[in-house]
């Protein structure tokens, strides 16, 4: 896929469900129930560190952004509106 | 070491440290599957990871390159599957698979993520360039493993590899499965391993 308008069009809400369905094999039931305050980390026993990473890296691949590691802290992934709101502003 | 031996078997290079812990059932399950083809497959070990008796602080690209290379000959292979990072040791000059490729660099990069991300969570957060500094001159630790300062070098400059004209680049999508290397426990997927071999057998055919 090659970065172009198509693809920044697409949900970037969808875009991130689907991202963290693959990187922490969630059930897609399960990640179609979060809203803004479902709590990742520390919350989903599958988002230990090294999960953590990954996700971050499919982020910067998929969504074509670039996380500098200094933006992450424990506010970024506490909800997923916060990591939505994250993503949406990296993308704008 | 599985399926027929007086084949050519398919020789397979793994992916690197936790990754390779979490897609070895998956490894396992698509040797079986090939085997179950007609067609042998094998998987060595790299020097200084799993039940190699070298030690991991003193491999290189280099070394590993050899040794995939030196495996290769021993077995007479004439085909190679990598996974993800594996591709940068697969022997350039055997056509074959490449699943979801990616470059040192970038490995390298995932590997201190993680380390920071642990670092940060137990309250002494570091920084990814003094973190790098120190690799370069002196090696690093992360996720359990002890890089030589060579191999954080070699990995730091190891882009996305070009692939010869007879290696296939396998995405997710082509097999239908998920990222097992992802995951926080080793998992598998015996659809996405069935699916592996069946392009590898097609593409013996």
């Amino acid at each position: 896929m090659s970065k172009d308008v198509g693809v920044s069009a697409i949900d970037t809400d969808a875009l991130l469900r689907t991202i963290l369905r693959d990187v922490l094999g969630l059930d897609p039931a399960q990640v179609a129930r979060f809203d803004a305050d479902t709590g990742l980390f520390g919350a989903l026993p599958e988002l230990d560190s090294m999960a953590v990473a990954g996700l971050l890296t499919e982020m910067e691949d998929r969504l074509y952004i670039i996380i500098d590691d200094d933006e992450v802290d424990g506010e970024l992934l506490e909800t997923y509106g916060n990591l939505l709101a994250f993503a949406k502003a990296k993308r704008a | 070491m599985a399926g027929p031996e007086d084949a050519q078997p398919v020789l397979i290079v793994p992916a690197l440290f936790e990754e390779a812990n979490r897609t070895r059932r998956l490894l396992a399950q698509t040797m079986r599957a090939l085997a179950e083809r007609g067609i042998g497959s094998v998987l060595p070990d790299l020097p200084g990871c799993n039940e190699s008796r070298s030690r991991l602080e003193n491999q290189n690209l280099a070394s590993w390159r050899a040794s995939m290379a030196a495996a290769a000959q021993h077995f007479g292979t004439s085909r190679v599957l990598s996974l993800r990072v594996g591709a940068i040791l697969a022997p350039p000059d055997l056509p074959g698979w490449w699943l979801e490729p990616l470059g040192g660099a970038a490995a390298l990069r995932h590997l201190v993520r993680t380390r920071l991300v642990a670092a940060k969570e137990a309250g002494q957060p570091e920084q990814s360039d003094a973190l790098m500094a120190q690799g370069r001159s002196s090696g690093l630790q992360v996720a359990g493993y002890r890089l030589s300062a060579a191999m954080v070098r070699d990995l730091e400059g190891s882009d996305m590899p070009t692939p010869g004209p007879g290696v296939a680049i396998l995405a997710l999508a082509d097999v239908g499965g998920s990222a097992l290397w992802l995951r926080s426990e080793p998992g598998e997927d015996a659809d996405m391993a069935e699916a592996l071999a069946a392009t590898i057998a097609r593409g013996m055919a």
